[in-house]
């Protein structure tokens, strides 16, 4: 039986996804959200490092699978080589109801007014994609807020010297910390640093008919068993479930935007679970599959009326793909600092994100996450064994005495480091897969170094008797679990993919509100900002909508 | 290797893992004849001998009696179905210049003479041919990583036997009743 025609449907039922699902079915639109993943629950893999959305050594265990999905990734040198979703340099985020939202490890920020204002503020960077956003942090504050209080943070950004204004507190107070945060955190005062707990989109209290986090030891890659992490899939995914206008099509795999023959577009074609091909219609069509595989699916739509892709009319689908560079610092302490009082991350400062001497932009510093046993044996001072009795030596003496501070750096764009299709490999289903290259600019280092050194001051600040640090700089391709860009929101046309809410230039009823709109990406963790461009993209369809406006 | 055999020790083994929540009743009684899924038992025996010299056992089990070899046996059937023919050839070619320099199988040779081999390896640093293009230091990084997931991995996969590591690391596993974050 052919599919119904609908209002409107939502390639992905991930962060931004799954809000707009919730924002246009509760205004009364008739919706179909796809999503190639199913559900996913912590039963499913259990606290199993090995097969975690941090570690997939084993797999992935909120998807994708390695036996029907592939990427490919050039280098810079031309070679290039096909990956699997297991394997680091896919890039992956997730594919199941709630995607990253499920693992994540769900650090709450807001961006900062500067982070809006990239050029404005540093200037021309040679070489660099690096732009003004099409809208200031006041446009979307209401919208963060929206986010906050609907799917739940903890926090007290009044507590942080460098927060943007904004109207309301987080609705849960901030989460205490364990006693390696303490240390980091009177050491940070010490330094004259301003310190406070991270905002995080995790229950310290009940909130929403969820139980409080149980401040367990894995949190970061793996399913909260009691639901005390707040995602799409367990906030407004429900919640459009619930409205009787969304139908959530899960295993279903979206391969082509099709547009009638006056270049129209009229729907869409996917993959069932059995994998066979149909066909849905809609008015209005929302991309929210991440920004690799929606720039990936707007590159594979073809036709006579989009020969290069659809929006790709001025060649920006795609590129200015960017993620975030890591620096870092490790220290080790003569006591033991680790109490088991997990999740971990806690403690962070925003002194370093922007107006640094020298430096295009910065990011916040924080301790990171509890390091699981395996993701440790990896960790060691430069010089040391990896392998061997000493390996083995100081895994057990150093377990609980290290620390890590880190914090994403915000790349420095470029056009280059992009997402296309691959001319010849294909997936299970027969899709063109994505196809990643280029690298980051070169303006990252001296940002990095600068970073780095300021974990390493404040590691040893805190009493850390040996201490070793990194750029944290991809080799190759920079997206990841934070991938962003690849449809820049602008108003030029000629330079961006979408406008300010998010549709596409040349056409009038298709939309993105994921990652890949995202001008620049902040020196913060991106998800609540596309939760937050989910709630004003899907609000402003919804109210056009309900005014008449077919989006024709 | 015959086969209604094999699919009968498979069988076993699911059950086994479904009553007793884990496969090392297997592991653990393993002798030289047992059979692998992947590995020969000589190739097992080798295994065993290179994942003591990557955790070598002190006070705490080495990586052969932890499960490393049952881990990877294990995962070259499925996750690393990739990896079989590194393993095949990688495995043979220690062997083989176990052979050339000592006139030994890796596994007789003396502690001292295991870790200088491995030494050479994880440098790049093997003469013979089969170790060209860096295969050496590619083979001894994929078995130290292989071993270290399995020693320091969760013990649902075949290896980190009693969850040792977990234990030798003083970290509660699995959590207590009473003190249970994981149930509410
Ligand atoms: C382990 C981990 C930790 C993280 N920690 C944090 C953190 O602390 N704070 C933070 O802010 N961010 C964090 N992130 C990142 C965050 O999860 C992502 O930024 C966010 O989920 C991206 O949102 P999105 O809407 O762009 O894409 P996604 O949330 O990935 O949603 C895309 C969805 O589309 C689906 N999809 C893709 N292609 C198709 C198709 N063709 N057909 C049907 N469905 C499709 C995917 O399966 C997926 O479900 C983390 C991510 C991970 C994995
Ligand atoms: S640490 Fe808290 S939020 Fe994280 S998985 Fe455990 S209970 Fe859930």
């Amino acid at each position: 039986m052919a599919n119904q025609k609908v209002n409107v449907v939502i390639v992905g039922a991930g962060a931004g996804g799954g809000v707009v699902a919730k924002e246009l079915s509760t205004a009364g639109m008739s919706v179909v959200l796809f999503e190639r993943g199913s559900w996913i629950s912590y039963d499913d893999h259990t606290d199993d490092e090995l097969l975690s959305e941090r570690n997939p050594v084993l797999g992935n265990s909120c998807g994708p699978d390695d036996q029907r999905n592939r990427r490919v990734n050039v280098h810079f040198d031309g070679s290039s080589h096909i990956v699997l979703p297991s394997e680091g340099d896919y890039n992956n985020i997730s594919a199941c109801v709630g995607s990253g939202t499920v693992t994540y490890g769900a650090l709450a920020w807001r961006y900062m007014r500067e982070d809006f204002k990239m050029r404005s503020t540093y200037g021309d960077v040679p070489g660099s994609t690096l732009e003004d956003w099409p809208i200031s942090y006041e446009d979307l504050e209401p919208f963060y807020e929206k986010a906050e209080w609907e799917i739940g943070v903890s926090g007290n950004d009044s507590q942080n010297l460098f927060a943007p204004p904004r109207k309301k507190l987080q609705p849960m107070p901030p989460f205490t910390h364990n006693k390696e945060a303490t240390i980091l955190k009177e050491a940070a005062l010490r330094l004259g640093y301003h310190p406070f707990s991270l905002p995080m989109l995790r229950n310290s209290i009940p909130y929403g008919g969820r139980p409080a986090c149980y401040r367990m030891r894995t949190c970061i890659g793996y399913a909260c068993p009691v639901g005390a992490k707040a995602g799409t899939h367990n906030t407004v995914i429900p919640v459009a479930l619930k409205s009787g206008n969304c139908e959530l099509r899960t295993n279903c795999v979206v391969s082509e935007i099709i547009v009638d023959d006056r270049g129209k577009i009229i729907g869409l074609t996917y993959f069932d679970q059995d994998n066979n091909r149909k066909t849905q219609l809609a008015d209005i069509i929302v991309l929210s599959a991440s920004a690799i595989e929606t720039a990936r699916l707007l590159l594979n739509s073809k036709s006579g009326f989009f020969p290069n892709g659809i929006g790709n009319e001025n060649d920006w689908v795609g590129r200015n793909l960017q993620g975030h560079a890591y620096p870092h610092a490790f220290g080790l302490f003569e006591d033991e600092i680790y109490d088991d009082f997990g999740p971990g991350s806690s403690v962070g400062i925003c002194d370093f994100n922007h107006h640094n001497p020298g430096i295009v932009g910065g990011g916040y510093l924080a301790n990171s996450f509890i390091r699981m046993p395996y993701s440790f044996s990896g960790v060691r001072p430069p010089g040391e064994k990896l392998w061997g009795k000493e390996h083995k030596v100081f895994q057990r003496e150093n377990f609980k005495r290290m620390a890590e501070v880190h914090g994403p750096f915000q790349e420095i764009p470029n056009f280059h480091q992009r997402v296309d299709v691959d001319p010849k490999v294909k997936d299970f289903w027969g899709i063109p897969v994505a196809r990643l290259s280029g690298k980051t600019h070169d303006e990252n280092i001296p940002g990095c170094t600068f970073m780095a050194d300021k974990a390493e001051l404040w590691l040893k600040e805190a009493g850390a008797v040996k201490t070793w640090k990194g750029l944290g700089i991809a080799d190759g391709v920079s997206a990841g679990q934070h991938q962003a860009g690849t449809c820049r929101m602008g108003n030029d046309p000629r330079s961006s993919v979408t406008d300010k809410f998010g549709r596409v230039h040349s056409t009038p009823n298709l939309f993105v509100a994921d990652g890949s709109l995202h001008v620049t990406n902040g020196g913060f963790n991106p998800a609540l900002t596309i939760m937050a461009l989910g709630f004003r993209i899907g609000g402003y369809i919804a109210s056009e909508w309900n005014k008449g406006n077919r989006f024709k | 290797m015959d086969l209604p055999d094999k699919l009968s020790r498979r069988r076993f083994m699911r059950l086994a893992a479904l009553s007793a929540g884990g496969i090392y009743l297997f592991s653990r009684c393993a002798g030289p004849t047992a059979e692998w899924r992947f590995f020969t038992s000589s190739e097992a025996r080798l295994m065993d001998a290179l994942a003591d010299q990557i955790i070598p056992p002190d006070e705490w089990p080495g990586g052969g009696e932890s499960g490393v070899t049952n881990f990877i046996d294990k995962q070259l059937t499925g996750p690393f179905l990739r990896f079989q023919s590194e393993y095949r050839k990688g495995l043979k070619g220690i062997q083989d210049s176990s052979e050339t320099l000592y006139h030994q199988r890796f596994e007789n040779l003396n502690w001292k003479e295991q870790t200088s081999f491995l030494e050479l390896m994880e440098a790049g640093k093997m003469n013979e041919p089969v170790w060209a293009d860096g295969f050496d230091l590619k083979f001894f990084g994929l078995i130290r990583d292989h071993s270290m997931q399995s020693y320091y991995g969760s013990s649902r996969h075949g290896g980190n036997r009693d969850n040792i590591s977990y234990k030798m690391l003083k970290l509660d596993y699995p959590f207590i009743v009473g003190q249970n974050r994981y149930k509410s």
